[in-house]
């Protein structure tokens, strides 16, 4: 099987381990990976403060980039869902909302991919720590994924899963809505984070660096020590 | 106080600074939340249910043209009277009008949020009639000369402290938390009112449009006082509480009371056909019904919200959402707050005099999940962002700064140089590790440095060594 990596602008930028590891992984689960260079931004950004039509370029450029791809695989419940929930809102060319059912099809976020598509759960990390596992909103809410990410974890080596209460409330992040309303943005992660606190985790983890970077730089900036860290990551850095 | 949709920021900001109101909230609506979840897993076919019910809304409002001439006829049949009114002054005119005919100094009213919306007690009180709030929480707040906090609890703002002590202040009894204790003192004030008040106020849960029937749900017997005590009783419906047949009632009952307070049903469910007939021995003489558009219409004209009007007002999408969770119902400056308010009062009151409350989300689509006529109650506040954007009533440096990102993302090679070009300049100026600072984000969270090399140029070194086993 060959998978096309669409790998966020944000990871590509600033958490580009998670892509790295997430070719690892995909690697070891015996498919090949390829990386279109031509991919930038979904158009998520633009699409959530209202510029649909800035958001439609950027879903034009993406059927562009994607369209011939065999499978495409991203470390983001977000911008999937920006791809398979959000795209046939505003793709309205009758020419493209054919190809578009199509490429959305062979959308996956990555753990989606890994447990349904390729039946694999067990990757053969080890990762003797506690951790517990936040529900990212696109990943839980819009496709629907909450078991898949669970399984990957369960069956890494010497982990201990704790699950935190309210798993699938917001960290409050919301893309502009964290700097348009601070204040609501950060309580909500503080909320977030007494919630990870109880659990006494070493780790959270999650499958969005957006979530990740909310709930991590509010963590930080209080000096609690425990670590954000991406499920690709998780997997990819401990695997044997 | 008069508090306006365009103060959102404001008002949110003190309320959440608010520790003790914000503990408030949050218990309440976390209360509620777990007696609904209770409630609703009792109900193996609950998703079924919604989607039901959702075709039903969408039948009532894509013809609510045809049931809403439907359901005047019916009224009329059985001897009632259908007012249309246009807007809030039309509403409360009528009602004015019925106050002077009945020369009725005081009037029992339960609660409506649709009377909230048009501001009848207000219009009452001007015409020098006395409106009495029958509900608890209404009472409450009408006491305390506040505003509803929340849709199906409209005190929630305030403990039984407070309260012990409003009631206190302002009628004089020695001070008591003990909610029965106060609960007890209002009814008692309130049985002389019903008894001697000519008109009787209430609202509507639901309308079936082929039988007449009026249904109205409540757990404190008030509503259905003040609409059979009284010698006329006047209701005041939004024009989307239409439901094509009696037959669809039973379920909106089940789904109303279990999103709402999670009872499997409420205390009293009055379902009222009329006024009086010959024979019968109790029920008003008089049965007025008031069709209040107010804006309705033109949601309905606009397909992309048009789903805002399948809305049962049951609270969830309130309980639910983190915004309103730590901000309050007040925030909002409206009657209708949380998502369903973020919606609503833009659509009412104009997109620029609310231009902040369809931004007061992070889409994290809670409300859309829990929503029992399953209205994507997130995707509507998209659209109303989408609406707002191609007005031009966003900020210039938004505007620009989004057309940039668009410029920059949509081509390949502009994009591989900005982020070739930004880490040159940070390397050169030294400041290659160190975390940006972003203005609303970095006073309460750190924001992490770009990473030294990006995914692209990691892939474009490593390519061909990796793909080499």
């Amino acid at each position: 099987m060959n998978v096309s990596l669409f790998i966020p602008c944000l990871v590509d930028q600033f958490f580009p381990s998670v892509g790295i590891n997430l070719v690892k992984i995909l690697r070891k689960a015996g498919v090949s990976v390829d990386y279109p260079r031509e991919q930038t931004c979904c158009g998520q950004p633009a699409f959530n403060s209202g510029y649909h039509e800035e958001a439609t370029q950027l879903a034009r450029r993406f059927l562009e980039v994607f369209g011939e791809a065999e499978t495409i695989v991203s470390p983001s419940g977000s911008c999937t869902s920006m791809v398979k929930v959000f795209y046939p809102e505003i793709l309205q060319d009758p020419g493209l909302r054919q190809q578009l059912r199509e490429v959305t099809g062979r959308t996956y976020e990555f753990s989606d991919f890994l447990v349904n598509v390729m039946g694999i759960k067990d990757l053969g990390a080890t990762f003797p720590h506690r951790v517990t596992y936040h529900d990212a909103c696109h990943l839980f809410r819009e496709l629907g994924v909450h078991r898949a990410p669970r399984e990957l974890i369960r069956h890494v080596r010497s982990i201990e899963l704790v699950e935190m209460e309210n798993s699938d409330a917001c960290c409050g992040f919301g893309g502009t809505f964290s700097v348009k309303f601070p204040e609501i943005s950060t309580a909500m992660a503080q909320d977030k984070s007494a919630a990870i606190l109880k659990t006494e985790a070493e780790y959270v983890v999650a499958n969005d660096s957006s979530c990740l970077m909310q709930i991590g730089g509010y963590l930080s900036r209080q000096g609690l020590p425990i670590k954000p860290l991406h499920l690709a990551d998780l997997l990819g850095e401990n695997i044997e | 106080m008069n508090r306006t949709p365009s103060q959102f920021k404001i008002l949110a900001s003190e309320n959440i600074a608010d520790r003790r109101l914000r503990r408030t909230f949050q218990s309440a609506t976390g209360h509620a939340l777990g007696q609904r979840a209770q409630s609703v897993q009792l109900v193996p076919e609950w998703e079924d249910l919604r989607e039901r019910a959702h075709r039903i809304k969408e039948e009532a409002v894509e013809h609510l043209d045809f049931y809403l001439e439907k359901l005047e006829a019916s009224v009329i049949r059985r001897g009632g009277r259908v007012f249309w009114a246009r807007d809030a002054s039309e509403a409360s005119n009528y009602v004015v009008d019925l106050c002077r005919r009945l020369q009725a100094s005081t009037v029992v009213k339960s609660k409506s949020m649709a009377a909230e919306e048009i501001g009848l007690a207000d219009a009452l009180e001007a015409a020098g009639v006395q409106p009495v709030e029958t509900d608890l929480g209404e009472f409450i707040i009408q006491v305390a000369g506040e505003t509803p906090s929340h849709i199906i609890a409209p005190a929630l703002h305030m403990t039984r402290q407070q309260i012990g002590n409003l009631f206190h202040e302002k009628f004089g009894i020695p001070y008591t938390d003990i909610p029965a204790e106060l609960c007890a003192f209002a009814r008692q004030r309130l049985r002389r009112e019903f008894l001697s008040a000519r008109l009787g106020i209430s609202g509507v849960n639901f309308a079936a449009a082929d039988t007449g029937t009026i249904a109205i749900v409540e757990n404190e017997g008030n509503a259905r006082l003040c609409t059979s005590l009284p010698r006329v009783h006047v209701a005041i419906m939004g024009l989307e509480k239409v439901i094509p047949r009696f037959s669809d009632l039973p379920l909106f009952l089940r789904l109303l009371a279990r999103s709402s307070t999670g009872q499997k049903q409420t205390s009293y469910v009055s379902m009222i056909s009329g006024p009086r007939r010959e024979g019968e021995w109790d029920g008003p003489e008089e049965f007025h019904l008031v069709l209040l558009d107010n804006g309705r219409s033109d949601i309905l004209a606009d397909p992309r919200v048009r789903r805002s009007l399948y809305c049962i007002r049951c609270g969830a999408c309130l309980n639910t959402c983190p915004i309103y969770q730590r901000v309050g119902g007040h925030s909002y400056g409206s009657v209708y707050s949380g998502p369903i308010g973020s919606v609503l009062t833009p659509l009412f009151q104009g997109l620029e005099a609310a231009k902040d409350l369809p931004y007061a989300s992070s889409l994290c689509g809670s409300c859309s999940n829990i929503c029992p006529v399953k209205i994507d109650l997130h995707h509507q506040l998209l659209w109303l962002r989408e609406k707002l954007v191609s007005r031009r009533a966003t900020p210039w440096q938004e505007r620009l700064a989004m057309s940039l990102f668009a410029a920059g993302m949509k081509d390949p090679a502009l994009y591989r140089m900005g982020s070739a070009l930004l880490r040159l300049l940070l390397k050169v100026s030294g400041k290659s590790n160190r975390p940006f600072t972003v203005p609303g984000w970095s006073p309460t969270r750190d924001f992490p440095a770009l990473a030294q090399t990006s995914f692209k140029e990691w892939w474009e070194s490593n390519r061909q060594q990796e793909e080499e086993p």
